[in-house]
C-alpha cells in the first residue's frame, strides 16, 4: 500500500478522451520526506512517518527541528505516521506521486468542512414538521424518549450540536491523472475539507 | 495554488469562432451510435452563454416540427468538430429566455446590419486583448437593461 500527504487545491472539470467531462479534485501531493520508521520488534507496530509542507525553521520548535535533522530534512509543516504501508524508501529520501498511477483506487482522509453548532435537521438528517397550519414545530427534534419511566434521556440519542471540522475518509476514488512536474493527484469526485486543508491519501484494497 | 487550476483549464481551451447570444450558428457535434461515429448537425439561435474559461457552455434553441428544442453544449468539448456561424443577430439582451415564449414569425431574431470581420477566439489569447474586443458588444446591452427592465420590477 503506497500513501502520501497533499495540499487540496480544489476541484474544475477535465475533458477525457471519449469528450465525457469529468469532475475533478486537484491535490499538491508531496514530495514527502520519510523522517522515521515504527518496527514491530521496537515500537510494536509497523509505520512509516512523512513529512510536508515546507516551511521556515522559525516556525517550528528546537525538538521538532532536531528530529527532522536526525532524518536529514528541511523544516515541514506536517509529520504523519502511515501504518502498514510498504514504502520502500530510506529515511530522508523522497515519497513522490510516482508512488501513484492513474486508475489506480485511492482513499483520501482529511478534515472536513466545520458547520459550527447545527440542529437535527441538517446534522443528522430528521424530518422536518409542517411548516404552516399554525405548526411551531418546524425544525425541532421531536420525542427524545418516553416519559415518568425512564424518566431521563437515553445515552446516545441524537441531538443538535457541533457539526463538521472532524477527519473524515473518501474511499473508492479513481486517479484520474498523475503529473508529476508538478506534483499533481488528479482525483476523480470530491476529497474531504476545504481548499488548502491537509489531505492523507492511501491506495484503496 | 489557483495557478496550477487556472493551468490545468487553459489547457483545455479550443480556437471558436467569436459568437454571441442572438447569432445563428452551426455546431458540428460527434455522436457515438454502437462503435460509429459520426457528426451531427445541430443549428440554431444561441440563446445564452454561461461560464468562464473551459467550464463556458452555450446553448443553442431551435424549432423542430413545431416543437422548440434547446441544446446545451461545453464550449471546450472535444466532440464539437467546428461552429460555424451562419447569422449574427442584433439583440439587446445576454440571455434570450423570451423567445421560448414565442413561435413562427415572433421567434425571429432581427439580424445585425453592420458585422465585424470574423475571428477566432484563439485557445491561449491573452484575456485583456479579448476583453477590449468585446467591450463595444457587451455594453450596449447592458446600458439599455436597467431601463426598459425597470417597468417590470
Amino acid at each position: 500500500m503506497a500513501a502520501i500527504l497533499a495540499k487540496k487545491l480544489g476541484m474544475t472539470q477535465l475533458f477525457l478522451e471519449d469528450g465525457t467531462v469529468e469532475r475533478v479534485t486537484v491535490l499538491e501531493a508531496g514530495p514527502c520526506p520519510v523522517t522515521g520508521r515504527r518496527t514491530a520488534e521496537r515500537d510494536g507496530y509497523d509505520a512509516v512517518q512523512l513529512a510536508f509542507g515546507a516551511t521556515k525553521e522559525k516556525h517550528l520548535s528546537k525538538p521538532e527541528l532536531g528530529h527532522l535533522k536526525k532524518a536529514g530534512v528541511g523544516p515541514h509543516r506536517h509529520l504523519v505516521e502511515f501504518r502498514d504501508v510498504d514504502i520502500d524508501v530510506e529515511v530522508g529520501q523522497n515519497v513522490t506521486v510516482e508512488a501513484f498511477e492513474a486508475g489506480q483506487k485511492i482513499r483520501v482522509a482529511g478534515t472536513s468542512k466545520g458547520k459550527g453548532f447545527q440542529g437535527t435537521v441538517k446534522r443528522h438528517g430528521f424530518a422536518r414538521g409542517p411548516v404552516t397550519h399554525g405548526s411551531h414545530n418546524t425544525r425541532a427534534p421531536g420525542s427524545i424518549g418516553a416519559a415518568a419511566w425512564p424518566a431521563r434521556v437515553f445515552k446516545g440519542i441524537r441531538g443538535p450540536g457541533h457539526m463538521g471540522a472532524e477527519r473524515v475518509t473518501q474511499r473508492g476514488l479513481t486517479v484520474v491523472r498523475v503529473d508529476t512536474d508538478d506534483n499533481l493527484l488528479i482525483v476523480r469526485g470530491s476529497v474531504p475539507g476545504a481548499k488548502n486543508g491537509l489531505v492523507e491519501v492511501r491506495t484503496d484494497g | 495554488m489557483t495557478t496550477v487550476i487556472e493551468k490545468l483549464e487553459r489547457e483545455q481551451l479550443r480556437s471558436q469562432p467569436d459568437f454571441q447570444p442572438g447569432d445563428r450558428v452551426r455546431v458540428h457535434f460527434q455522436v457515438v451510435e454502437g462503435t460509429r461515429r459520426r457528426t451531427q448537425v445541430f443549428e440554431g439561435i444561441v440563446i445564452k452563454r454561461q461560464g468562464h474559461g473551459a467550464r463556458e457552455t452555450f446553448t443553442v434553441r431551435k424549432q423542430s416540427f413545431g416543437v422548440g428544442v434547446e441544446r446545451t453544449f461545453p464550449l471546450s468539448s472535444p466532440k464539437i468538430e467546428k461552429i460555424d456561424v451562419a447569422a449574427r443577430g442584433d439583440v439587446r439582451r445576454a440571455k434570450l429566455y423570451y423567445l421560448r415564449g414565442r413561435v413562427g414569425k415572433a421567434a425571429r431574431v432581427r439580424e445585425r446590419r453592420y458585422v465585424a470581420p470574423e475571428k477566432l477566439v484563439a485557445a491561449d489569447a491573452p484575456a485583456p486583448a479579448d476583453a477590449v474586443d468585446e467591450a463595444p458588444v457587451a455594453e450596449a446591452p447592458e446600458a439599455e437593461a436597467p431601463a426598459t427592465e425597470s417597468s417590470d420590477s
